[in-house]
């Protein structure tokens, strides 16, 4: 299946971009997306801890699982106000 | 400026609108918030920020603060607007309308959610300072840890 991949501030430019296309196995968590971009990117690594992470823009868990098609974000802790 | 009662946006935020938005028959307080981008931050003069924001979520995430604060004030009318995009120092990032019948509850409802905001909105800074530039990082975002609502809360009512 195909996922698109979000990343915003500080991840965005650890990674270079703000938007990747993958291929998943079909049923694959949010977690095993990561851990796919970590592998491709470990600067990103430790934000494991201290993230949230979004599925069509909904506040989403490592443990979700992805369909086809769906936008996966990864969040740094947020700084608004 | 947007009419809407919550919004991210690229212009220049106008209270008095909010103000507007909030307003309504019975109403006899209007408390107001203004976050604005300050010359220093941890000992750095700041030259200007750089707000981003993930928008969809991030305007979801102002709709819940909204839904939250009727959940506890039901008499408050709350409108928040966020800009995005280049700020320089002085400029308004976050403007915040609470109206209610009686004041206790609009002050009350105003800081709820400043706090909400900086705990589960998708938005971030870049900060341009003398000699470099940062992220801020502040809260990891959750919105069901019922530990960081409860610690908005008590500052709410204390």
């Amino acid at each position: 299946m195909h996922v698109t991949i979000r990343l915003f501030a500080r991840l965005r430019d650890l990674v270079g971009c703000g938007e990747l296309e993958r291929e998943a196995p079909p049923g694959s968590t949010v977690g095993a997306v990561w851990n796919g971009l970590v592998a491709d990117y470990p600067a990103i690594a430790p934000y494991a801890d201290s993230m949230s992470c979004a599925v069509n823009a909904e506040y989403a868990r490592m443990t979700d699982p992805l369909a086809d098609g769906d936008e996966v974000a990864f969040l740094p802790p947020v700084s608004g106000g | 400026m947007s009419a809407s009662p919550t919004a991210i946006t690229a212009d220049v935020l106008d209270i008095t609108a909010l103000v507007r938005i909030v307003e309504a028959s019975g109403i006899g307080a209007v408390t107001t918030f203004l976050g604005l981008v300050r010359d220093h931050n941890q000992g750095r003069r700041v030259l200007h920020l750089v707000y981003e924001a993930y928008e969809p979520l991030a305007e979801r995430a102002l709709s819940r603060i909204v839904d939250e604060s009727r959940a506890k004030w039901p008499s408050v009318t709350l409108a928040i607007h966020h800009r995005i995009g280049r700020l320089t120092i002085g400029d308004a990032s976050v403007a915040i309308a609470a109206a209610s019948p009686h004041r206790a509850d609009s002050f009350a409802a105003c800081r709820y959610a400043i706090e909400r905001i900086k705990q589960i909105v998708p938005i971030w800074k870049h900060e341009f300072f003398e000699g470099g530039d940062v992220w801020i990082e502040g809260a990891t975002a959750d919105p069901d840890d019922q530990a960081a609502r409860e610690a908005a809360m008590r500052l709410a009512c204390t």
